[in-house]
């Protein structure tokens, strides 16, 4: 039985093979097409031939995908849409995208806001509108909307009046209608939570032909015995109906395998992992074998959103980074990059360019190209560029860290050659075989997870309770993604007290995570 | 008289998170709020507070409650038009124009939404040149001025007028009466006349704050001095420390937001220590064990990139932050405004000795 895990990136689509006991089988890196099937189709076929294993006993396949993010901040395939919210007489000074840009804006076929919602407390603000409702589904349904997004005031209290209006919109629109509720999207913050599930909607178009295409695609290559799951961006993963309802999920999958996959790579469970690329690094934290989250609203293609996301920092270093001396003998790197085309651009493959690349060539610290054509660059010029390229890493390496105690960094991505062994800040500098490939890797170990996220008052149930009841529910959530239920494990725990409520009032989140059947 | 229009809330907004000196709610929902009665009713007039007749009726507009319910629940789309004809029954007058109590943080938008949504003009003027905790900490307590009677509305219709014999029942009856109607209602306090608001407001603070905003928005283009430097020139502000957030303690009590945050000093403070202590606001910076400001000074925390400002719920662990001190509003630094809103009235046992003061000789 083998696993294949699949990164669909900016520039490279990876592809790794990975055995039952987790170890890499073979690996290859190809270039992203623009449909993104191609160049998956590819890259399998490729990391197929490679290994040489019987494709029948190829049993799961993981895809991450950069897709959703692309189709937003590029506005294309996104879907007309119905956006409902509930909640008047509260919320209406505030309408639906009232900050968004013009263009994205288009996506709303039809906005209302009408009545229903809950108080902090749970109690009800006002009865929800049904007839409003109807009539509003009704209108969408004669439009030809396929995708409606509905969101409702603290329906991370209580979701009551999303689920009726979810059913409503079914029975009115037909069972096919995707629809996306703010409860299961969103954390508390009406408009980011509201934000992030309008998107979710707009992308159920993109997910579908993306899990359709990726299904294919196996098919075509004879892969049939696979289970598909795709990545989302907290380091799990899940099936391709819950990707089709939940498209928003794998936005920034790709930095959060990237972590997971050093991390795997590497046997660190806590770490900074620092992932070089062509043009950019990204660094992220590993804490107890998942990526810290991003504890800021995140703004995705301009729109201002609160679902979770990774706390990724990304820098302008990369192996295609320009190095230039300044007239005072100083020297600079980047933030401009060869890109793709350093196998063209870069002195040590005949180029023109020096990049970083070149200056790690120059001083020894990689075997690549002809290092002849990089011997002409003076000494002196390549420490100061190796110096300004080691700062910037360590400033960025910094920055990341949670105490002031050194840490144990994992070094990965296909520009990782341009950074020495060691950093000042970090106990261990790891560089992990096949790192290059680490997102893919990471692609192909994940596993799956619920989160349970709501306001307890300790006063009412005592903390110890009141936690236990939280992780009863994330683990029941995991197990309904998919998990086997014996391996679940809790692997977040998160308590914060609330001002001005009554009474104790904290919002609890628990995440659990468990491997796949 | 100008207009502010959508641009110049964005810049407001911006502006009155940095004069919310840590506190005083995120701004966003309350930009958004402004922007959506803009957009619905169009722009709002401000008014010089000369421009404003003696006798004429002015209302201060803010929210009360907790934020968090403000970012589930925001605001509906009557509040306003409840709390007018509440105050304006109660004198018997119409209501010549609307007001910010508070400057900094979410109460400098809500203004601009009910001024656009009863057509009204906005004073540009408010109590506090900043943002501060209690319903007293207002310049118009210290010219006698009373925050009743005091109308609250909530979303739903309800709608109640007080008048009360001291602050303290002011804060309770007004709590109560917040947590009944869901946690977060609209209010006016502090009705006055034009005389008053002329002789005891804080004179073209929604000005400041805009110039504020968009100074931060334009750091990074100017061409003949660092961002740092401009940031500075444009602010008035005067460099406290430059560290990275080594601890973060908080703690909740009764109500209020109470904790410290521990700097190391970084660049030009290599070596060297800080740390900052706050009540919802920012209360005193102390390097090297010695305090270079404390309220009702302003002590503002910003990203020493991007030179935007970091409230205390968004204090963390690695983040690099720049630590300026604002000079307040002179008519604080008065035996009576310190009374009210000095250091030890928060608990803090010391003289208050003016910001620019204490940084001579030196240092920051």
């Amino acid at each position: 039985m083998y696993k294949l895990g699949i990164d669909v990136g900016g520039t490279n689509t990876d592809a790794v093979l990975i055995d039952e006991n987790l170890q890499v089988v073979a690996s290859v890196k190809r270039h992203t097409t623009p449909d993104a099937y191609d160049g998956i189709l590819d890259a399998v076929r490729a990391v197929l031939e490679e290994s040489g294993v019987d494709r029948a006993e190829i049993g799961q396949a993981m895809l991450g995908t950069t897709q959703c993010t692309n189709a937003i901040v590029e506005r294309k395939h996104l879907a007309p849409i119905g956006i409902l919210r509930i909640g008047a007489p509260a919320t209406v000074g505030i309408p639906p995208m009232v900050d968004w840009a013009e263009d994205l804006r288009a996506i709303a076929a039809d906005t209302a806001v009408i009545a229903g919602g809950f108080e902090y407390d749970g109690k009800e603000l006002s009865p929800f509108d049904e007839a409003a409702a109807r009539i509003f589904f009704a209108g969408l349904k004669d439009k030809g909307v396929h995708s409606v997004a509905i969101s409702c005031v603290f329906s991370t209290v209580r979701d009551d009046h999303e689920r009726l209006a979810a059913k409503l919109c079914r029975e009115v629109m037909g069972e096919d209608v995707h629809v996306s509720i703010s409860s299961e999207i969103g954390s508390m913050g009406l408009i980011e939570r509201e934000n992030a599930t309008i998107l979710n909607a707009a992308l159920y178009q993109v997910s579908q032909s993306f899990t359709e295409g990726f299904a294919r695609s196996l098919a075509d290559l004879g892969v049939a015995n696979a289970q598909i799951y795709l990545s989302q961006n907290d380091g799990t993963l899940m099936t391709m109906d819950y990707a089709k309802r939940y498209p928003i999920l794998t936005i920034a999958c790709g930095p959060t395998n990237s972590i997971r996959g050093a991390s795997y790579l590497s046997q660190l469970r806590d770490a900074i992992v620092i992932d070089v690329g062509g043009t950019t690094t990204d660094l992220g934290v590993i804490q107890h074998g998942f990526p810290r989250e991003s504890g800021v609203a995140v703004t995705i293609g301009g729109v201002r959103t609160n679902f979770r996301m990774p706390d990724v920092v990304s820098i302008g270093l990369g192996g295609g980074s320009i190095v230039r001396q300044r007239p005072d003998g100083s020297v600079t790197v980047g933030p401009d990059s060869v890109g793709y085309k350093i196998t063209e651009d870069a002195l040590c493959f005949g180029g023109s360019v020096c990049t970083a690349t070149d200056i790690a060539v120059r001083l020894g610290m990689v075997d690549l190209g002809d290092r002849q054509k990089v011997m002409h660059l003076d000494e002196g010029f390549a420490r100061r560029a190796m110096e300004a390229i080691t700062t910037l890493a360590e400033e960025a390496l910094d920055a990341m860290k949670v105490s002031a105690g050194d840490v144990d960094v994992i070094l990965v991505g296909g520009g990782s050659i341009i950074l020495p062994e060691k950093l000042s800040g970090a106990r261990n500098v790891v560089k992990p075989a096949v790192g290059g490939v680490a997102n893919a890797i990471g692609s192909a170990i994940s596993k799956v997870s619920g989160t349970c996220e709501k306001l307890m008052d300790y006063n009412e149930i005592p903390r110890e309770q009141a936690l236990a009841q939280a992780k009863s529910e994330a683990v029941e959530l995991a197990v309904k993604a998919g998990a086997v239920r014996e391996t679940v494990e809790i692997i977040d725990v998160e308590d914060v007290p609330l001002q001005y409520y009554p009474g104790n009032t904290c919002r609890v989140k628990v995440k659990a995570a468990g491997d796949l059947a | 008289m100008r207009t502010i229009g959508i641009p110049e809330i964005e810049d407001i907004a911006l502006g009155a998170a940095l004069l919310g000196a840590g506190g005083g709610g995120d701004p966003y929902v309350g930009k958004l709020v402004a922007i959506g009665a803009v957009k619905e009713c169009g722009p709002v007039k401000l008014l010089d507070p000369e421009e404003v007749p003696d006798d004429a009726l002015i209302v201060p507009i803010a929210m009360m409650g907790a934020p968090t319910v403000l970012c589930e629940k925001a605001v509906g789309g009557s509040e306003y038009k409840t709390l007018y004809d509440t105050v304006s029954s109660f004198f018997g007058k119409p209501i010549y124009a609307f007001m910010p109590m508070e400057a900094g943080g979410v109460n400098s938008m809500l203004p601009i939404a009910a001024a656009a949504r009863l057509g009204l003009p906005l004073v540009d003027v408010d109590g506090m040149g900043r943002a501060f905790p209690e319903l007293q900490m207002v310049t118009f307590t210290i010219g006698g001025g009373s925050a009743t009677p005091m109308a609250l509305v909530d979303e739903k219709g309800n709608s109640c007028i007080f008048k009360t014999i001291t602050n303290k029942w002011t804060e309770e009856l007004a709590r109560a009466v917040t947590m009944a109607c869901g946690g977060s209602v609209s209010v006016s306090l502090y009705p006055m006349e034009g005389a008053f608001m002329k002789q005891y407001g804080v004179h073209g603070i929604v000005t400041r704050s805009q110039k504020l905003g968009a100074a931060i928005r334009t750091m990074k283009e100017v061409a003949d001095a660092t961002p740092e430097e401009e940031f500075f020139r444009i602010t008035g502000g005067h460099k406290l420390f430059r560290g990275k957030i080594g601890d973060v303690l908080r703690e909740v009590r009764a109500g209020f937001n109470f904790g410290k945050v521990v700097l190391e000093g970084i660049y030009e403070y290599k070596g060297r220590q800080a740390y900052v202590e706050f009540q919802n606001e920012n209360l005193t910076a102390t390097v090297d064990g010695e305090i270079l400001c404390t309220t009702p000074d302003l002590i503002c925390l910003v990203d020493q990139e991007t030179f935007t400002p970091v409230p205390t719920d968004a204090l963390k662990y690695g983040k690099r932050v720049l630590v300026v001190g604002l000079e307040c509003f002179p008519l604080w630094r008065t035996p009576e405004g310190l009374a009210l809103v000095g250091p030890r009235y928060f608990g803090v046992d010391t003289d208050y000795i003016p910001l620019e003061e204490r940084c001579k000789g030196g240092r920051g």
